[in-house]
């Protein structure tokens, strides 16, 4: 199992992280050594086996359909870093 | 008084109750120290202005009939506060303050206790060592330049170092066991479903749990009591019946069935860490208690597993840090390119790191071979529990492999540093609760706990053996105040 | 393109083309509050203001299911007669968007809340099954804005978090003509349930359409295309019809078709690439360990079966049984809820004596005439099914003819006034008294002698002239059947 640049590149691009050459050199090799270690589960046979889905062994609750939360812009907009009353402003989306 | 900051969380609210302190008191005492004790640099945000200001308006009109009256305690940040700087010891949040309370820490000031300030952590609570914080490494109040274990390092620091009576940290792999352990204090990690993850910032949602650091197992049993409730705002709460557990809390543990892992007797650990655990065997049977060796053959595999499943789900939700609604934003040509340089920029490199195994374990042609293998092999490591528990009532083992390392020992090396969660990760991954109680000390000096493994929502019952050991044990821990000049 | 036996084909030199349709319909579940959050659902308030800490994804916040949207989505599987599962698992999707709070959509991936079930569809040359492949609930994103500011793009989270249904069919669609008629059918059976309101200028109803071509007769598929979100039935037949016609081209030239997402321009009236976002797209999905398994007992839904109205096609068939309606006017009837509602009101109140037929041509006439005309619903007419069921009344018991009805129906439209009243009021009552019209008539042939030996020697077009000027004598009102037995009596 090796991880290389270009899957390095790859999953920076998925996660939305950009890398440069030097990082995504180390981050390769961080990746191999913890793979390394993780391949460990190849020993265990798991054909059978149920995944597990959920460790809180109960099922979904199931909550009213009552509108709670009110009007809370303000509150909401406070935290964004650009300056708007009404909407988060983000740089242009280029389709 | 004053050596306040050296009581109990206990003697405190006696005190307080019989007036023989006053909340104000305690609350200066506890801020002159922390004040002193810059130099461990635990905490992140102080709030002590407006905290003496709460402490003199309980004083006026205290309540004494809540569970703790009064009382300062600061909180890991990643507990998020109202109007209260939150940053998860992440730049990516640097300046966000929430508009909104944990219900954990709710139920903390519910009862009439006052926040002192946030305390440091690991970055997203990755770690263990209290090395990624974007605010700067902790320091352990046992020694200079030795790590106070992570990820609740700022938590254990504060606890141990008497900067907060009591503390709450957050565990998802050992974040509460392992620094508790590294610095002799007591911490819980809760049954999965016992405390609300409601406003605390998610690292790995299947595994993560608030729990209780305190000096010894009766206040972490009364914090216990107060932060665990069932939850409607958290769909993984689970509506049981909680004990009153400070109330019921008993040394009696006569002819309860204590279970040996033989799997926790791994290659390298030192001698001193299996003395202490033959130790700890000695002390539970001296307390009337019987040990059956028992198995949990899959716990080689913790560790692995963990590895895909916390950063599979660490990736998924720090997916929303994105610049876009708070905290940090880097300025970016297009939309794309200010979410790879605000999340470049704004997450330290461990964070970065879990995030990348994360996407790939979770990414197209590896799901099945990582995530779903994972998955299974979760659910083996909960059948060797479920099995265990068909024998004994709880499972000793070492809390960790060895005691608290030096700072920037490990930070080159993510597998050394992951192996220090072997005893406490089969823990999370199983969903039980585990307590870790200081059981003496290394050639070093350092401390040493042991874990105590119970069923799930059977905290009194491990609470009750750790009570009971504790007071066997009677360890005293070495704090030197080296850091205050 | 040739439409020989109804069969939607593309034709090029000597090769003829069939198409393959499937559609994943995504619909808006009718509720108050949003999928996860409770903040509110409402159609065209202010920018963020039904935005929840849970909805703008802030640290910390944690999903909660809305049990009514749980409750929607098993009506609407029972409505497109599918398979509820008992247990379903909701799955995080993985992408970055602005308008993607979360960096997720919470969705369903693996584990359905509804698998298989069908709908039928009538088509002018019979009917048409068409495999429902499964129904599952996930949140709506919220709305980017691209065009408010040159720089920016702002974003409005409203939407972001309410529930939707997406509703993927089988490849069982062969035509833009049977798109619409399943969208119809689709929207008629939700509305029916009280599902989804299909409203789709407010984007309530939106699909995904996948598109592939393959000679005539192939059993196997092509490579399809798909194009995303489209939000009114005439684009997705444009769609179609220009993507069907692009594949075609590209196999007639001896090319591939890529397998891709696809985007309709509206102005363009052409569909094209946008596969600069097929790149970044690995959804990484997994069960959202926020969220426990959704399990639902066969009490739970067995009590949501009894609640389960009579839907389209069962009161077709009963229209037919019980009015004696043919298929044709039946479908029109039932294929809005509302009209439906309408129709079976007026029958009520028509009481014991009543022309079903009569009620029948006067709904799918003049009103839906009038409505087009004025572009209401018929839950906004102006006309009550109680005053409409009258006037069918009048007209059926001879109080007036046909073509007074139509003059005191323009007056009805104006306040919904008692046709009763009208008739009465403007004097407008039939003249069906035999003596005064023979009076009538009389005169007439008295005064057209010439005309009315004309007549008796065989013009027997002249017939007409003189009902007409018995109809202008009477100004309308005389009863046209009378005048008829009349005039053939007298003449």
């Amino acid at each position: 199992m090796s991880i290389d640049l270009k899957t390095i590149k790859h999953i920076s691009k998925l996660s939305r992280i950009s890398v440069d050459e030097q990082r995504a050199k180390k981050l390769a090799g961080d990746l191999n050594s913890i793979f390394d270690f993780i391949e460990k589960l190849n020993e265990l046979k798991t054909d059978n086996v149920e995944p597990l889905t959920s460790i809180a062994e109960t099922t979904l609750k199931l909550r009213s359909d009552e509108v709670k939360s009110k009007n809370i812009r303000e509150q909401i907009i406070k935290n964004s870093p650009q300056d708007n009353e009404d909407y988060f402003v983000v740089p242009k989306v280029i389709e | 008084m004053s050596d306040i900051t050296k009581q109990s969380l206990t003697e405190l609210v006696e005190n307080i109750k019989n007036k023989k302190l006053s909340s104000t008191d305690v609350t200066k005492a506890f801020i002159d120290r922390s004040e002193k004790s810059e130099e461990l640099n635990a905490y992140i945000t102080n709030d002590f202005t407006s905290a003496l200001e709460k402490a003199k308006k309980f004083d006026q009109k205290p309540n004494l009939d809540s569970k703790l009256p009064g009382i300062p305690m600061a909180v890991k940040d990643l507990f998020c506060t109202k109007d209260i700087k939150t940053t998860a010891g992440s730049k990516i949040l640097n300046n966000f303050v929430p508009t909104y309370e944990s219900t954990v820490t709710e139920n903390i000031w519910n009862e009439g206790a006052i926040l002192l300030g946030k305390l440091n952590c690991d970055e997203f609570a990755m770690g263990s060592s209290n090395e990624t914080s974007f605010f700067g490494n902790v320091q352990s109040p046992i020694d200079r330049n030795l790590v106070p274990g992570g990820s609740s390092g700022g938590s254990a620091s504060a606890v141990a170092g008497q900067l907060t009576p009591v503390t709450i940290g957050t565990d998802t792999g050992g974040s509460i066991r392992q620094p508790a352990s590294f610095t002799g204090i007591v911490g819980l990690k809760p049954t999965y479903g016992s405390c609300s993850r409601y406003g605390i910032v998610a690292f790995a949602s299947s595994l993560d749990q608030a729990g209780p650091m305190a000096q010894n197992v009766k206040d972490c049993a009364l914090l216990h009591e107060v932060i665990s409730s069932y939850d409607p705002k958290d769909s993984t709460s689970i509506d049981f019946k909680r004990n009153h557990y400070s109330k019921e809390l008993t040394n009696n543990i006569k002819g309860k069935k204590i279970g040996i892992p033989k799997e926790y007797r791994v290659d390298g650990m030192p001698k001193e860490i299996e003395d202490l655990w033959q130790k700890g065997i000695q002390y539970v049977k001296d307390c009337g208690a019987e040990t059956i060796d028992i198995s949990l053959p899959n716990t080689s595999y913790a560790l692995p597993t963990y590895y895909i499943v916390a950063p599979a789900e660490a990736s998924s939700n720090l997916a929303r840090y994105d610049g876009v609604k708070y905290g940090y934003r880097a300025k970016g040509e297009n939309l794309i390119d200010m979410y790879e340089k605000t999340r470049s920029e704004g997450f330290g490199a461990e964070v970065q790191r879990r995030i990348m195994i994360g996407t790939y374990v979770l990414s197209s042609g590896y799901y099945d071979a990582y995530y779903l293998k994972a998955q299974k092999v979760r659910k083996l490591i909960k059948n060797d529990f479920d099995e265990a528990y068909k024998k004994v009532d709880a499972i000793l083992t070492p809390s960790t492999p060895s005691s608290a390392f030096k700072i920037g020992e490990k930070t080159n090396d993510p597998v050394s540093m992951y192996l220090n969660d072997i005893f406490t990760v089969p823990v999370n991954l199983a969903g039980l609760p585990g307590i870790s109680i200081p059981a003496g000390h290394d050639s070093k000096g350092y401390p040493l706990g042991l874990q105590i493994i119970g069923k799930a929502f059977d905290e009194q019952n491990i609470l009750n053996i750790a009570y009971a050991m504790e007071e066997k044990i009677n360890f005293k821990n070495k704090i030197t105040d080296w850091w205050i000049k | 393109m040739s439409k020989k036996d109804s069969e939607y084909l593309i034709n090029r030199k000597d090769n003829q083309y069939e198409v393959v349709i499937g559609l994943e319909v995504h619909a808006q579940v009718l509720s108050d509050s949003k999928l996860f959050s409770t903040s509110a659902t409402k159609f065209g308030a202010e920018p963020n203001t039904q935005v929840s800490l849970v909805d703008a994804a802030f640290p910390g916040m944690l999903p909660v299911i809305n049990e009514f949207c749980v409750k929607q989505a098993i009506k609407t599987g029972i409505g497109l007669n599918a398979k509820i599962n008992k247990r379903s698992v909701f799955d995080r999707k993985n992408y970055f968007y602005a308008d993607l709070p979360q960096g997720y959509q919470i969705s369903q991936f693996k584990d359905p809340i509804v698998g298989e079930g069908k709908v039928i569809l009538d088509m002018p040359n019979g009917q048409k099954e068409v495999g429902i492949e499964r129904l599952h609930l996930e949140q709506d994103a919220g709305k980017s804005i691209h065009d408010l500011d040159p720089q920016n793009t702002f974003v409005d989270l409203n939407r972001s978090g309410v529930a939707l249904m997406e509703i993927v069919s089988k490849p069982d669609l062969r035509s833009p003509d049977e798109v619409n008629a399943y969208i119809k059918k689709l929207r008629s059976i939700m509305r029916y349930l009280g599902t989804c309101d299909g409203n789709m200028q407010e984007g309530s109803l939106r699909a995904d359409v996948n598109v592939s071509v393959r000679p005539k007769g192939s059993k196997e598929f092509g490579t399809r295309c798909e194009i995303k979100n489209v939000n009114s039935i005439k684009f997705m037949q444009m769609a179609i019809e220009y993507e069907a016609n692009r594949q075609v081209d590209l196999i007639e030239e001896g090319k591939t078709i890529d397998q891709e997402t696809r985007l309709f321009d509206t102005k363009k009236n052409e569909t094209r690439s946008m596969r600069s976002k097929e790149d970044a797209h690995d959804y990484r999905y997994f069960p959202d360990p926020d969220l426990l398994p959704l399990e639902v007992s066969e009490k739970f839904i067995e009590e949501l079966k009894n609640d389960i109205p009579e839907l389209p096609d069962d009161k077709k068939k009963r229209f037919i049984e019980d009015f004696k309606l043919s298929p044709y006017e039946a479908n029109i009837l039932v294929s809005d809820i509302d009209t439906a509602k309408y129709f079976e009101e007026v029958v009520a109140k028509m009481g014991k004596n009543k022309d079903i037929k009569l009620a029948v041509n006067w709904i799918t006439g003049e009103l839906f005439a009038v409505l087009n005309s004025k572009g209401l619903e018929i839950s906004q007419s102006p006309v009550s099914a109680k005053n409409f069921a009258i006037l069918i009344n009048l007209i059926k018991n001879g109080t007036i003819s046909g073509k007074i009805a139509k003059t005191v129906f323009e007056i009805m439209i104006d306040g919904d006034k008692d046709p009763q009243k009208i008739v009465e009021e403007k004097g407008l009552k039939q003249q069906s008294d035999p003596k005064a019209l023979e009076a009538l008539i009389d005169k007439i042939i008295n005064d057209n002698r010439e005309k009315a030996i004309e007549y008796k020697q065989g013009k027997e077009k002249l017939f007409g002239f003189f009902v007409g000027q018995a109809m202008k004598a009477s100004g309308g009102k005389a009863n046209p059947q009378l005048i008829n037995e009349i005039l053939k009596k007298k003449l």
